[in-house]
């Protein structure tokens, strides 16, 4: 995972004398509670960033986010109903150990695919929610992960509930060749019809989200919301840099930069994200005696 | 028998007849329109009306060119935000007018540059999917050379899929696929195959539904007969999608994407 280096022989001198002390004789597993942030390369005790929502106490980097982990966060306890958790897989291409690799992924990190979905409460209001995970194969979108969302989104309209995406996607699901881009069309129209519904629909972009999935349903929310400093954008940025034989500037598709160009509504620190989606679902009369 | 490599070799020709031979050959009295009426006129997209057997409908092409300083002049077919935005415009005219929409694809892709994403690239590709989804009129799509990611599927959320006998469509170019999957650019031939990205293989995956016939070597702007070929698969399409009212065009229109991968 890019956030989270984790240090071996690497600590800073200052503010860790502790740890210097402790890692003479550090087991693999005293070493596995620090990790290292890649943008301040400050030392942080894994327990502490957890319990800061897995963001640097030192320079507010917001690290990346599992999507068990993402509702958690987000849900309150006990209210998350997961749907679609297991779902057949499919080898549209039959592609040579496309499956193979799946299974052994899925056995090793105890992830089932690049999205969990479900319907759970924020602060007492009803949503249907999807939270895309990074750790399975980047986030990419395959025809399961098409599945779940648009199985979601049908949910949602039918049972007239807001609907929140949290994104995060290295794009399109590259084993599955033109059924992973023909899942752009299938979330797409859903969303569509969701809109069409009369329905909300929030979008929250967290790192990265990149390809396909910028280019269907991330950019298609009512509303759009994204974490600081992280990356979207359709392209990728060495598919630029080859294409104009040009280095990019780092804050090139940053969220802070999507917000300047006018692509994205808000930016929200990780902290305010459930209170900040309380209230815009209140603005639009969900959890009041209306509904 | 062409091995898919092959096909992707004379969907890039030069000589292969462009989105505007189709457009000369097929309507009459076309007049193009410009602009997306807030940035520019991308010209890697034709769009405008035009006569198809007498009955007005919009025409909405990606345009390659045949040589260097036309492929320069068309931005190699490579699409930016403000051509999906042309085009969506004059998709969502075509509703006004109740016109059906006919789009051409033939793209390496949708534009990787600085002020595409400035732009706003993946919102342009999104928004056309998702309007095109809803739009109250037959819409046919026809790969006619290289449709290549999401650049195509921005113009491909048809009623009606048509592909040219060597046409590609795909997720990306066979040397992306071979960079990614295989650290090896040069495994591209390989990709092709894998990819499964030509007419026949997408039509045995219900990704299209119709396929045209070529001549040997591939479609040029002398090929009569496959301009004469679409016009009538043109029409016939135009009549048989009109006798559904909005509601079934519609339906069958979300279905049909529904099932892919599901
Ligand atoms: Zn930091």
């Amino acid at each position: 995972m890019r956030g989270e280096i984790l240090i071996t022989d690497i600590i800073k001198k200052n503010k860790i004398e502790e740890v210097g002390a402790k890692n003479t004789e550090a087991s693999d597993k005293m070493i596995g509670k620090w990790l290292k942030c890649d943008s301040c390369k400050e030392i942080l005790y894994k327990a502490d960033v957890k319990e800061n929502y897995s963001i640097c106490m030192n320079c507010g980097r917001h690290f990346r986010l599992s999507a068990r982990r993402r509702i958690l966060q987000t849900i309150d306890d006990g209210t998350f109903t997961e749907l679609n958790e297991i779902m057949p897989d499919v080898n549209p291409l039959e592609f040579e150990g496309y499956l193979e690799k799946v299974n052994l992924l899925r056995e090793k990190i105890k992830i089932n695919e690049a999205v969990k979905t479900g319907i759970g409460e924020i602060n007492g209001i009803k949503v249907a929610i999807a939270a895309m995970d990074g750790n399975f194969l980047m986030g990419s979108m395959g025809s399961v992960v098409g599945e779940k969302i648009t199985l979601l989104i049908e949910e949602a309209i039918k049972e007239k509930l807001p609907l929140i995406i949290f994104s995060v996607s290295g794009g399109a699901r590259m084993q599955e060749g033109i059924i992973s881009l023909m899942q752009m069309a299938k979330t797409s129209a859903a969303i569509a019809k969701h809109s069409e519904a009369g329905l909300l629909y929030i979008s929250v972009l967290t790192d990265p989200t990149t390809g396909g999935v910028t280019a269907s349903f991330a950019s298609l929310g009512d509303i759009i919301l994204a974490e600081p400093g992280c990356t979207v954008g359709f392209a990728g940025k060495r598919v630029i840099e080859q294409t104009i034989k040009q280095t990019l500037p780092d804050d090139f598709q940053k969220a802070e930069f999507l917000l300047e160009h006018g692509f994205i509504d808000k930016i929200v620190d990780r902290r305010e994200m459930k209170s900040t989606l309380t209230n815009i679902l209140r603005l639009h009369g969900y959890g009041g005696e209306h509904k | 028998m062409k091995s898919a490599w092959d096909k992707v070799c004379i969907a890039r020709n030069m000589e292969r007849a462009r989105a505007t031979d189709y457009i000369e050959n097929i309507f009459d009295g076309f007049i193009e329109l410009h602009g997306d009426r807030n940035f520019g006129d991308d010209k890697s997209i034709v769009a405008g009306i035009a006569l198809l057997d007498g009955d007005p409908v919009t025409v909405i092409a990606q345009q390659k060119g045949k040589n260097t300083s036309e492929n320069i002049e068309r931005n190699f077919g490579m699409t930016n935000p403000e051509g999906y935005r042309k085009a969506l415009r004059l998709m969502k005219q075509a509703e006004k007018f109740n016109r059906p929409i006919i789009t051409f694809i033939d793209t390496p892709g949708a534009y990787p540059g600085i002020g595409a994403e400035e732009r706003g690239q993946g919102e342009a590709i999104a928004r056309n999917i998702f309007e095109m989804s809803k739009l109250k009129v037959p819409i046919i799509s026809i790969v006619i050379g290289e449709g290549s990611s999401g650049g195509a599927l921005a113009l491909g959320i048809g009623d009606e899929i048509i592909m040219l006998e060597n046409a590609v469509y795909s997720i990306l170019s066979p040397e992306g696929f071979a960079t990614i999957l295989y650290k090896d650019a040069s495994r591209n031939v390989e990709a092709a195959e894998k990819m499964k990205m030509t007419a026949e293989d997408l039509k045995r995956l219900g990704v299209i539904d119709k396929i045209i016939k070529e001549p040997e070597g591939g479609v040029t702007e002398e090929s009569r007969e496959v301009f004469i070929n679409v016009k009538k698969v043109l029409i016939e399409d135009i009549t048989t999608l009109k006798k559904n009212d909005t509601e079934k065009l519609l339906s069958k229109r979300y279905d049909k994407f529904r099932k892919i991968g599901g």
